[in-house]
């Protein structure tokens, strides 16, 4: 398992993995908020936490595809399913890989982006707690997204058709937090329920993609 | 008749040609009654109910909106047990009647929002608000999308039948967190449930009658549809075993 992750990580970080790509794209949704909706700080600073929650779903949506893309073209796919490792195991793996290299990136870049739409003093610690409990959820749930969609030419556009209505709850209460936070509301109550979402998706999810993954590769 | 006989005599359903056998002498019925039903329902409520005090005669939407809306929910958890039925017990006629449900189930999503918008205009002065109601249907719309897509987009029929199957399940899931998630997001304008076990939150009997035959008839609608639709897929199924014995005979 830890030999995978670290193949994984390693593919992720070479020229052409795409790493870093989620990372540009959330700085740039970022900017182009303001242009948007003009730049008046007391606008921004009420948007913010949303904006920003947005900003990172749509990074992690974007870097979904090549969860499974590569291995499925190169057959490693096939060697990972007929490995010893249970496929279920392998399917966590690779989320937890997606998520080291594309969601621990934008909880700790949240910050410095929301110095840029003027977030609330109190709404820091809030934005970076909820995105570092939410993303894992956003991870497990868009390697199921991939696994469905692995086998299809041109699967992004579905990919995205199938995983954002997945997201609704996870955003709900991620974004909720990071809200109630930055007006300096008690925040505690969407977190636990937004915590419980993710150990949910973690818990069980792994099983649902193992068994699509193991449709497509029939 | 033991019960593990009945239980075979209910699966026997399964089997393609009993299928169609028995909702071909069912469909000119349920046409029937279901048109009959929605015709006496709908011209009742719409011509001999009186207008309510307060919402005037936009009330009568009632009788499109409530049947529609129950059915959109209904269709999604019938597509649920069918998928189940696949996942478990491999009848290929579950599967092509869950993908039969979809697109009568988005359908009806359609109406419930279209008619709720129309009725909100007049009463709440908006055509849509992110109420949760409201936006937890948008969201079941979005999942019959997803369901619909995956469907079209997969090529061997086990497999889509499958991955759909799955899609279905997990998405169930997360339609009812959204449910309840939505709640937790906003406050809500939509009134509580119009029909319930609880009397007390029910409309008044004028109103409740001539609804209850309109959900009558669109239950019996929902139904023949899909039976239709199933027996579509079913012979199209054929259609193409067919061509593709012949290509491999030629």
């Amino acid at each position: 398992m830890i030999a995978l992750l670290i193949r994984d990580l390693r593919l992720a970080m070479r020229a052409g993995g795409g790493f870093g790509l989620g990372l540009a794209f959330f700085l740039i949704v970022t900017v182009l908020v303001p242009f948007g909706v003009g730049p008046q700080s007391a606008l921004l600073a009420t948007i913010a936490p949303g904006i920003l929650w947005l900003g990172a779903l749509l990074a992690c949506l974007l870097s979904l595809d090549r969860v499974f893309a590569l291995d499925w073209e190169d057959g490693s796919l096939d060697l990972l399913a007929t490995a010893p490792l249970p496929l279920e195991a392998a399917v966590t793996v690779k989320a937890l890989a997606h998520w080291l290299t594309t969601g621990l990136p934008l909880v700790l870049a949240a910050p410095l982006l929301g110095v840029l739409l003027n977030l609330p003093a109190p709404g820091y610690g809030w934005l970076v707690i909820s995105l570092a409990l939410g993303t894992p959820a956003l991870s497990v749930l868009g390697t199921f997204g991939a696994a469905l969609t692995v086998g299809l030419k041109r699967g992004g556009l579905l990919l995205s058709l199938l995983v954002l209505p997945l997201y609704v709850p996870t955003l709900i209460f991620g974004a909720e937090v990071a809200r109630r936070g930055a007006t300096g509301m008690e925040a505690t109550t969407p977190l636990l329920l937004l915590a419980g979402i993710s150990a949910g998706a973690i818990a069980l999810l792994p099983f649902a993609s193992a068994a699509v993954l193991r449709v497509n590769l029939r | 008749m033991s019960s593990s006989e009945k239980m075979n005599a209910l699966w026997s359903y399964a089997n393609p040609r009993k299928f169609l056998a028995v909702t071909e002498r069912l469909m000119p019925w349920l046409w029937i009654l279901s048109g009959a039903c929605l015709v006496i329902g709908l011209v009742w409520g719409f011509f001999f109910t009186p207008d309510d005090y307060r919402q005037g005669s936009t009330v009568k939407i009632i009788y499109l909106h409530v049947p529609s809306a129950l059915m959109a929910i209904n269709g999604w958890l019938m597509m649920l047990v069918m998928s189940l039925i696949w996942l478990i017990r491999r009848h290929h006629v579950s599967a092509l009647a869950a993908r039969a449900a979809a697109p009568v189930g988005a359908v009806m999503t359609v109406i419930a929002l279209v008619t709720g918008a129309i009725w909100g205009q007049p009463m709440w002065g908006t055509w849509w608000a992110w109420d949760p109601r409201l936006t937890s249907f948008l969201i079941l719309f979005l999942f019959y999308l997803g369901y619909m897509a995956l469907w079209s987009a997969i090529e061997d029929p086990d497999t889509a039948a499958d991955l759909t199957s799955v899609l279905c399940l997990v998405g169930s899931v997360f339609a009812l967190l959204s449910r309840y998630a939505v709640n937790f997001w906003n406050q809500g304008l939509h009134q509580g449930a119009s029909l319930s076990m609880d009397k007390k939150e029910n409309v008044a009997d004028v109103f409740y009658i001539p609804l209850l035959v309109c959900i009558a008839g669109f239950v019996l609608l929902f139904i023949a549809l899909v039976f239709y639709r199933t027996g579509t897929e079913i012979r199209a199924r054929r259609i193409r075993a067919l061509q593709a014995r012949e290509r491999a005979g030629a």
